[in-house]
């Protein structure tokens, strides 16, 4: 109390009083800021893991009625628990490493890694009819951000199961649309390899593919930038696990 | 306290003044022309305008509080310094609890939530009003601002969401089978949902209410 009297009785613009004043308010702001963030963070944290595994499921079309769930949490947890069977990371020579948990790697820090020290994630997914999904995540550019995805590949690793885009700010109804269903229904079935088994990945062709072509899809229109990064995207990170799927493929093949 | 002891009721003409008067002659955006910035980009779709506005109005009520509270004894010479920290503190606050309970939304308006603290409505009725008034009329001016604002954001998205995806709150309002892709005659505005059209639209809410109410017209 006295010194609160103190400051009360002291002229309010000699420099003491407001360097003491200026110092207090940030001492106070900043506890109640640290306050807030400690005690919000394991919401908030669930909040970018539900996100992470909504994505993933959603690259298997197994995230039709999120919306509607009454917990999304729950709902979420409990189809990321029964469909994906093994979380792997592996390194760039397609092999294994133990130890590190595949779900909690971020791949923008990866892929700012020299080639050789980068930890890829890969999810396994097996469906009620048995068969099995390998889901590969994506990350690259669009126009104004990053764009992200996830890609399930069938298990004679060439043909797209299904495929989820999401990104940062991308203009709405240009180049946000890769967001869509209606744009990622589009890489269902197609194929990402040639008859020569060369990676040709799949190309977003401006003013509409062919239907008949297994390695194209329409671009956005209006989106053009967006739709060559999401080009880019998908040939530089399926490259990126070549090694692995030829590894694989071999080993389905012995 | 030096100000004048005279007992006021809690809501009189004078408080509800304050509350009404933002809604319409005295509006932020259509009269001030403040806070067009984030008026254009969160109004495409009705739910984030709504949040922002729910933002913006804890924000500008609860900081105006604060201030009116402390202004006796913030030092005059870094008073600006003193409103930006519990602005910036207020909107920060803000948006930690959406990113912990409003996920999507708050990931829709990303950064616009962080630029209430540039919102000049904020710091202007903090400079405006509550250093020099009382702490129960500068909450109530606090709020009306914030739904003065908030009033026109949801005008706006509700036009921009209908006329440009055709949908409101997320639902769909103009049927399917309208569409020229499913046979019919009707396709989205695709203007509505950029942010020129924002603009343009505030500029016929300004009409109107100009139209309507002569006071408003400048010489």
């Amino acid at each position: 109390m006295s010194i609160f009297g103190k400051l009360k009785s002291m002229d309010k613009n000699s420099n003491l009083y407001t360097i003491l004043y200026a110092s207090g308010l940030v001492v106070l702001v900043a506890v109640l800021l640290a306050l807030a963030a400690t005690l919000l963070k394991p919401a908030q944290q669930r909040n970018v893991e539900t996100e992470k595994k909504i994505d993933i499921l959603k690259s298997i079309g197994k995230a039709d009625g999120v919306e509607k769930a009454a917990n999304k949490h729950k709902f979420v947890a409990s189809n990321f628990e029964r469909y994906i069977v093994e979380q792997l990371v592996v390194n760039s020579l397609g092999e294994r490493i133990q130890g590190v948990d595949a779900f909690n790697v971020d791949l923008k820090v990866e892929l700012s890694k020299p080639l050789e020290n980068r930890y890829l994630p890969v999810f396994v997914a097996k469906l009620d009819s048995g068969s099995t999904k390998f889901i590969f995540p994506l990350r690259g550019k669009g126009l104004w951000g990053p764009i992200w995805g996830y890609i399930s590949l069938n298990d004679d690793f060439n043909t797209i199961y299904g495929a989820t885009f999401s990104h940062q700010g991308e203009t709405p109804g240009l180049g946000a649309e890769i967001a869509t269903p209606q744009f990622q229904k589009q890489f269902d079935g197609k194929s990402i390899f040639d008859n020569q088994n060369q990676l040709v990945s799949i190309k977003v062709v401006k003013g509409g593919a062919d239907k008949s072509d297994p390695h194209g899809v329409d671009a956005v229109s209006g989106g053009t930038i967006t739709s060559k990064g999401l080009e880019a995207m998908l040939y530089d990170c399926l490259s990126i696990y070549m090694p692995f799927i030829n590894n694989q493929k071999q080993q389905s093949h012995e | 306290m030096s100000d004048v002891k005279e007992k006021e009721p809690w809501f009189s003409a004078k408080n509800i003044e304050l509350l009404t008067g933002p809604l319409n002659s005295k509006n932020p955006i259509t009269v001030l022309v403040l806070g067009i910035c984030s008026a254009l980009a969160v109004t495409v779709k009705l739910e984030p305008a709504i949040v922002m506005a729910i933002s913006v109005t804890v924000v500008t009520a609860f900081s105006n509080l604060i201030i009116s509270l402390i202004r006796n004894t913030i030092p005059s010479r870094i008073r600006i310094i003193v409103q930006l920290v519990v602005i910036a503190a207020l909107v920060i606050l803000v948006d930690e609890v959406l990113k912990a309970y409003v996920y999507d939304v708050s990931k829709q308006l990303s950064v616009f939530v962080g630029l209430i603290i540039t919102n000049c409505i904020v710091m202007g009725r903090l400079e405006a009003f509550a250093l020099g008034n009382k702490p129960w009329p500068a909450f109530l001016d606090g709020i009306g601002n914030g739904l003065g604002y908030g009033l026109i954001l949801v005008v706006l998205a509700f036009f921009r969401e209908l006329l440009g995806s055709g949908t409101i709150f997320g639902y769909r309002v103009i049927p399917e089978s309208f569409y020229y892709s499913n046979g019919g005659m009707y396709e989205n505005n695709g203007l509505m949902i950029l942010p020129p059209m924002a603009l343009i639209l505030v500029g016929l809410i300004i009409w109107i209410q100009r139209g309507r109410n002569r006071k408003l017209i400048e010489e």
